[in-house]
């Protein structure tokens, strides 16, 4: 009777992938909703929405952008080392992935509460008082980027879990595709803010 | 020892012990068949206590003047009613628990391509049920928008909406998780030899459906965390005070909602094209034409959202490209129904439960696609919008619809999913009550809307009593009836006679598989040459 207790242990790759890339998909159609909504009303609202992006620290999104592609990058050698049999140099990548999302949320603190301190939040006096358009502005900047920022969180939750899985040998050179799906939410992560950054701070 | 040997003490699924005991056995099961009858219960739980509040309404509504509630009340309760029956029970349902169930076996696997996450979205589903239905009991007040939650009222109510609609968003997520994972299946475990064009029909709806899952529901997810954010944040997306626009809010949920109507439907078609043949004893006419028109239902289902906002105020070319696509809709629905029909065309019926409840289907989605029809017609919405006879028609195409074919289905299943023969009489009985009930309930609320008489309002003035005393008596002898049918299921899960292989004649591979299946299903994977339907 025991022999059959091993359900669930069926391994396909492929589908496993498949499956991350339909999910990565969903993912794109739920911001997918707010771009739509940011379009329309940066349709109404021209002038608005261009002083409004103004406020914005091009700086630190420009520096954030960088750590996110790097990001990227040490991820994706994380995958190539554990190919080459070499956990201790896949753990480091994964670790330095974490340590650049860290900074990118460290950066993203500091600007937020930057404008905060400056009464620019939604529902805040201040925002209140300028324009409809601004209001809008902002209220989808802190929308769209935190809703960014908390898939930074989960990102990191997961290639955090995996770097646990790797550290016990449950993903090995023959059997790393939790890793490989960790990689691609990771680059999810990344491709997302790399439509935010130029709707928010360069287009103005 | 021989094969043969371990063959017979091969546990069925029920029986078979694994690592936990009792309730854990089941609610942390990775099996395929376990979870499905996971969703079933708990379905019929949410079931009864949303029948039950639908009662209640009919019951306040079978005289003019407050009869045993106030509007207030009313408010939350057509409000829980809906949320319940429409994101607890018509979306998730059939996939949950006949997919969940069946689709693994009749294409052949042992299970589903990913089991944990199946289990995990079983119990997203439950967290999602308990936070919606906690509104109810927290705060100020039930929930009070309807279930579509429109903007603004959504964030300005001081109801307590904020777990009714989080409690939506998070069980949009079970069902992309589920769709995920059905889709993977199909893709990657048909048992060798079962090419696309061999896989029986119920999966093929079941993969139609799954796309318009993960397409579908992100948006509607997203736009009901916007109005989460709304209430807290007041950003403005919806605040026509702080530029932003409550009509944008329709749009977003439509553009779900509509789909989402396919997401109730197809695989309710999926399952009548399994029964038809199977009791008509006849291979399926048109197969061809039913897979095919059911992935156009689910691509054109897309495009025809703006139907639900024709009084909102859009632009005269909006309207007509909305009412124009919506008939169009109609034409891969009733290419099935042709098909259908033409399958029954000169067969030798065994009138048996499930197929009378396909009957029961045809008969109830005709009337409700017509009704469709009337409402996709831009003068007559205009006319018509938001009167009973919207009601009417939502009842007859989603309960009408998803409603009998879910009990269709479980009648034609059951024998395989509990090894055990209903009570076939008690089951007619049971159908006829309802059947009757049903229509006595629903066909007079297209008179009333038609003469006028709103939907969402505890009362009405004196004209509308007597359409409406017939629907409240209608109401009582349907839930009658459902009592009955559920009764004897009930009982005969117990005490029914030992069911066989493949009581109906069946031809897909489910009927290959002992009742109740073993654990694994197939001990070996079978080898698919034919055709699901082949009868000669
Ligand atoms: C037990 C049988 C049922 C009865 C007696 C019943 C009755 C009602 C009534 C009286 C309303 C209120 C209409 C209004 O005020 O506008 C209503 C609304 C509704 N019902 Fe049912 N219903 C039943 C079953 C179902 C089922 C099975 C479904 C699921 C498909 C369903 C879905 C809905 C929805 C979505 C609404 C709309 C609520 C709204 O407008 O916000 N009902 N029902
Ligand atoms: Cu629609």
């Amino acid at each position: 009777m025991n022999n059959h207790a091993h359900i669930d242990e069926h391994r396909d790759d492929e589908g496993a992938k498949t499956g991350m890339w339909i999910f990565i998909f969903t993912e794109l159609l739920l911001f997918g909703g707010l771009f739509i909504v940011y379009s329309v009303y940066r349709y109404l609202n021209p002038m608005a929405f261009h002083l409004a992006a103004e406020e914005l620290d091009v700086v630190v999104g420009t520096v954030n952008t960088v750590i996110l592609l790097v990001s990227s990058m040490t991820i994706a050698m994380a995958i190539t080392s554990i190919q080459l049999k070499n956990k201790k140099l896949t753990l480091i990548l994964m670790g330095v992935t974490i340590l650049l999302a860290i900074i990118f949320m460290v950066n993203k603190y500091f600007e937020w509460t930057g404008k905060i301190s400056h009464g620019i939040f939604p529902g805040s006096e201040i925002l209140h008082q300028s324009s409809q358009g601004e209001i809008l502005f902002f209220g989808l900047y802190y929308a769209m980027t935190g809703l960014h920022a908390l898939h930074i969180v989960i990102g990191v939750g997961f290639i955090a879990y995996v770097m646990w899985l790797v550290k016990t040998d449950d993903v090995k050179h023959d059997d790393y595709v939790i890793l490989e799906n960790s990689a691609l939410y990771w680059h999810l992560v990344d491709l997302i803010w790399i439509f935010l950054f130029p709707l928010f701070y360069l287009i103005t | 020892m021989s094969e043969t040997v371990i063959q017979n003490h091969e546990p069925n699924y029920l029986e078979y012990k694994g690592k936990y005991k009792g309730i854990f056995a089941w609610i942390f099961s990775t099996d395929h068949k376990r979870i499905g009858l996971l969703y079933l219960y708990s379905m019929l739980v949410f079931f009864s206590v949303a029948a039950i509040l639908g009662l209640l309404m009919k019951l306040e509504l079978i005289a003019p003047g407050k009869t045993i509630m106030g509007a207030q009340t009313y408010n939350s309760f057509f409000t829980l009613h809906g949320i319940t029956m429409i994101f607890l029970i018509v979306v998730p349902g059939l996939p949950a628990v006949f997919g969940n169930f069946f689709l693994p076996i009749m294409i052949g696997a042992k299970d589903v391509a990913f089991p944990k996450l199946n289990l995990v979205s079983w119990w997203i589903y439950i967290i999602g049920a308990f936070i919606a239905l906690s509104a109810q009991f927290m705060g100020d007040g039930a929930p009070d928008t309807g279930w579509t939650f429109y903007a603004p009222y959504s964030f300005k109510t001081g109801t307590n909406m904020l777990p009714a609609v989080l409690g939506a968003f998070i069980l949009g997520f079970s069902s992309i998780v589920t769709g995920i994972n059905f889709i993977v299946t199909m893709h990657r475990m048909r048992a060798p030899g079962m090419n696309w064009m061999k896989m029986p029909l119920f999966p093929w709806a079941l993969y139609g459906t799954s796309w318009i899952q993960v397409l579908a529901t992100p948006i509607v997810g997203v736009t009901l965390l916007m109005v989460v954010l709304e209430r807290t944040l007041q950003i403005g997306f919806f605040d026509p005070a702080l530029g932003g626009d409550p009509i944008l809010y329709q749009h977003l949920f439509w553009i779900y909602s509509h789909p989402a109507v396919y997401i109730m439907i197809l695989p309710a078609m999926g399952v009548i094209s399994e029964i038809i043949p199977t009791f008509a004893r006849k291979t399926i006419f048109g197969y061809t034409a039913i897979v095919v028109s059911t992935l156009a239902i689910a691509f054109v289902g897309y495009f025809v959202w703006g139907h639900h906002m024709f009084t909102s105020g859009m632009s005269g070319v909006a309207l007509y490209t909305f009412s124009i696509l919506t008939f169009l809709v109609a034409i891969p629905s009733a290419i099935k129904i042709f098909n259908w029909v033409a399958t029954l065309h000169k067969a030798s019926i065994d009138l048996q439960t499930p197929f009378l409840w396909a009957l029961c289907f045809l008969f109830v989605f005709m009337i409700g696609g017509l009704s469709g029809m009337v409402l996709g017609a831009l003068s007559a919405n205009v006319h018509l919008h938001d009167t009973a006879f919207v009601v009417a028609h939502f009842h007859y195409i989603v309960f009408g619809g998803t409603g009998y074919a879910f009990f269709g289905a479980l009648h034609y299943w059951y024998p395989k999913m509990f090894g055990r023969m209903y009570d076939k009489s008690w089951a007619n009985i049971g159908l006829a009550m309802f059947f009757t009930g049903f229509n006595t309930l629903y066909l007079p609320m297209f008179y009333l809307g038609m003469t006028g008489m709103p939907r969402r309002y505890y009362d009405y003035v004196d004209k509308f009593h007597g359409p409406n005393i017939i629907s409240s008596l209608g109401a009582i002898l349907m839930i009658v009836g459902l009592i009955v049918i559920i009764t004897n299921l009930v009982r005969s899960a117990r005490y029914g006679a030992p069911a066989v292989k493949d009581p109906w004649k069946g031809k897909t591979l489910e009927w290959t598989v002992a009742s109740p299946p073993s654990l694994e299903n197939f001990d070996e994977i079978p080898t698919v040459t034919d055709h699901p339907y082949k009868y000669e």
